[in-house]
C-alpha cells in the first residue's frame, strides 16, 4: 500500500513537474523577441556557454574520434573491409556521438553553470531586485542564457565531429595505414544530406531541451545554498536523460 | 501626549474614521486592510491592518518570523494575499496587471537586507540599471544622474568597483543609490541595520532620514532594531501573530505598558514571546534517554 502510495505520489510530482517546465517555456517565449531586440547580452551568454565550453568539447572530440578509429578499425578488419573506416566514423560522429556527447558535455559544464548562477541570483534577492525594478527577470535574465544556450550547442557539435574525423584519421590513417584518399573519398561519398539533418536536428533538439531545464532549475532553485546545490544536480542529470529519450525519438523518426 | 493615548492595541489607525475616504486616500500612500495571508496552512496574518502616511517614516517591528520581510512582498506585488486589500496610491495591488504592477514599482524604490547588487556589474552600472532599462534618456545625462546619487550616498569615488569589492555597508549605500535614482515617492528598506558596525549603522541611519526629508519622499522601514528605529521612525507597527499589537508613535511605544511591546522594546529574552520552544519537561526529556528522542 505505502508503495502504491509513492508511486502515485512520484507520479503526481512529474505530472507537476512538467506542468510547471511547460508554464515556464511558455513564459520564455513570450519575452524571446524583446530579448532578440539586445543582440549584446546573447553574444556574452554564447562566449559563457559556448566559447568557454570549447576547450573541453575539443579536446573530448579528439579522445572519442582516436577510440573510434581503433574500435571502428579492429571491428571492420573482421570483416576486411578497414577501407570504409571513413564511412562508419563519420556517420557515427555525425548522426549520433557527436550530437549526443556534445550535449551531454555542455549539460555538465555550462548547463551547471547556468542552473547555479541563476540560482545563486535568486538566493541573493538579484531577481527579486531587478522584478522590483520594474525590469523583468526572465526577459533580461532567463532568455538571454537560454537563446546563448540554443545557439551555442549545435556550433559546439559541430566542432566536435570535426575534431572527432580528425582523431579518427590520425588513427586510422596515420597510425593504423588506412589509405587516405579512400578514407575521405569513402567519407565524402557515403555522408547525404539526411544524415546532415539529422546531426543538426539533433543538435538543436539537445541544444533546447539542455538550456531549456539549465535555466528552469536555477529559476526554481530554493533560495539556499542547499537548494542550489540540488538544482545544479538536478540540471544535468535530468538533462541527461532528456537528451537520451530525445535522441531515441528523433533517431526513429530519420530511420 | 501619553503613550496610552497614542498607542492603538487593534492596530486600527485612530484617525482614519473620522476623515473622509478622499482625504485618506491622498493622505494615506498604502493601505493594508484585513489582510489573511497562509503559507502550507501556517497564518502568517490574520487579519492584518497598516496605514503608511506620506511624508513620514514608517516602522514596522516585530520578532523574527513574524512575517515582516513577507509584508513588503505583499506591498509591493510579489505574492497576493488570501483575502483582505492591499491598496497603493488607492490601488489595489492584487487586481493589477504585470504592466500595471511595473508601473506602481517605478514610484518605488527598494533597498533589500543584503543590498542584491548585480553581481556581474560594478557600482556605476548597477546604480544606472534602472534609468538604462525603464527610461529613454542618453547615456551622458544617465551619467550625470548617476554620479549625483553616489555623490548623495558617499560613494561617487568607488564608482568602478565591482560588489565583491565593497564592504557590507558600502554595498547597501550603492542599494541605496540605485533604489533613489529614479526619484521614486516611496523608499522601502529591508532590515537596512542587520549586520552593519555602528559607523555605516550611523551612515545608513543618517541617510535614510536625509533621503526621506530632502527627496519628500514615503519611507518605510521594515526593522527589529529597536534604538535605531527609536531615533529614525516617526510611527511604528508592532507585528505578533499575523496582526498587529501595537501602533503609534515610536518615542510612545518605548513607554507602553504592554507586556509584549516592553518585551520587545526593552529586548527582554522572556515574556509574551517566550524564551523556550515548546518542549516536554526538563527531567522526562533527559530521563528519556538517546533512545526515545531518537524514536
Amino acid at each position: 500500500m505505502t508503495l502504491i502510495r509513492e508511486l502515485f505520489g512520484n507520479v503526481v510530482t512529474f505530472i507537476a513537474n512538467t506542468g510547471a517546465l511547460a508554464l515556464f517555456f511558455a513564459r520564455l517565449m513570450a519575452q524571446i523577441p524583446a530579448a532578440l531586440l539586445r543582440p549584446s547580452l546573447i553574444v556574452r551568454q554564447v562566449h559563457n556557454a559556448g566559447g568557454l565550453s570549447l576547450v573541453i568539447i575539443m579536446t573530448c572530440g579528439l579522445v572519442v574520434g582516436m577510440v573510434l578509429g581503433l574500435q571502428g578499425y579492429e571491428l571492420l578488419a573482421r570483416f576486411g573491409s578497414e577501407e570504409s573506416l571513413g564511412t562508419g566514423a563519420g556517420l557515427a560522429l555525425l548522426k549520433e556521438l557527436g550530437p549526443v556527447l556534445t550535449a551531454l558535455l555542455f549539460a555538465g559544464r555550462a548547463g551547471t553553470a547556468l542552473a547555479s548562477e541563476i540560482g545563486l541570483m535568486k538566493a541573493t534577492d538579484q531577481l527579486a531586485a531587478m522584478e522590483m525594478m520594474a525590469v523583468d527577470s526572465v526577459r533580461y535574465v532567463i532568455a538571454p542564457r537560454f537563446l546563448g544556450g540554443v545557439i551555442a550547442v549545435p556550433m559546439l557539435t559541430a566542432v566536435f565531429i570535426m575534431i572527432g574525423l580528425f582523431g579518427v584519421q590520425l588513427v586510422g590513417v596515420q597510425q593504423l595505414g588506412v589509405d587516405q584518399g579512400t578514407f575521405w573519398s569513402q567519407l565524402r561519398g557515403s555522408i547525404d544530406i539526411e544524415d546532415v539533418l539529422e546531426g543538426v536536428t539533433k543538435g538543436a533538439a539537445f541544444g533546447v531541451a539542455c538550456s531549456l531545464i539549465a535555466v528552469h532549475e536555477g529559476f526554481r532553485a530554493d533560495p539556499t545554498a542547499e537548494g542550489v546545490g540540488r538544482a545544479t544536480t538536478r540540471a544535468v542529470v535530468n538533462s541527461a536523460v532528456l537528451v537520451l529519450i530525445l535522441d531515441y525519438m528523433l533517431t526513429a523518426v530519420f530511420f | 501626549m501619553s503613550a496610552t493615548e497614542t498607542l492603538n492595541q487593534t492596530g486600527q489607525n485612530p484617525e482614519s474614521s473620522t476623515r473622509t475616504s478622499a482625504g485618506i486616500a491622498s493622505e494615506h500612500l498604502v493601505d493594508i486592510r484585513d489582510v489573511h495571508y497562509s503559507v502550507n496552512g501556517r497564518a502568517i496574518f490574520a487579519g492584518l491592518n497598516i496605514t503608511i502616511q506620506r511624508g513620514r517614516i514608517t516602522a514596522v517591528m516585530g520578532p523574527s518570523g513574524t512575517g515582516k520581510t513577507t509584508l513588503l512582498r505583499l506591498m509591493t506585488g510579489q505574492i497576493h494575499a488570501d483575502s483582505g486589500q492591499v491598496l497603493v496610491e488607492g490601488e489595489d495591488v492584487a487586481r493589477m496587471s504585470r504592466k500595471e504592477l511595473f508601473a506602481m514599482r517605478q514610484r518605488m524604490g527598494m533597498l533589500f537586507q543584503n543590498g542584491a547588487l548585480l553581481t556581474d556589474m560594478d557600482v556605476f552600472d548597477n546604480v544606472a540599471f534602472p534609468l538604462r532599462e525603464n527610461t529613454d534618456l542618453p547615456e551622458e545625462l544617465i551619467s550625470h544622474i548617476v554620479l549625483a546619487k553616489l555623490q548623495a550616498v558617499g560613494l561617487r569615488g568607488a564608482w568602478d568597483l565591482m560588489p565583491t569589492e565593497l564592504s557590507g555597508g558600502m554595498a547597501r549605500r550603492v542599494a541605496l543609490a540605485r533604489a533613489i535614482v529614479t526619484d521614486p515617492a516611496m523608499l522601502i528598506y529591508d532590515e537596512p541595520f542587520a549586520g552593519l558596525d555602528p559607523i555605516s549603522m550611523g551612515v545608513i541611519l543618517r541617510l535614510i532620514r536625509q533621503m526621506n526629508d530632502a527627496l519628500k519622499l514615503t519611507s518605510l522601514v521594515v526593522s527589529h532594531d529597536v534604538d535605531e528605529i527609536a531615533m529614525l521612525a516617526d510611527m511604528s507597527y508592532i507585528l505578533a501573530g499575523g496582526k498587529v499589537v501595537a501602533s503609534g508613535e515610536t518615542k510612545a511605544l518605548k513607554n507602553s505598558n504592554d507586556e509584549l511591546v516592553r518585551q520587545f522594546m526593552n529586548g527582554m529574552a522572556d515574556g509574551p514571546v517566550p524564551f523556550h520552544y515548546p518542549a516536554p519537561e526538563f527531567r522526562e526529556h533527559v530521563l528519556a534517554g538517546t533512545e526515545a528522542r531518537s524514536a
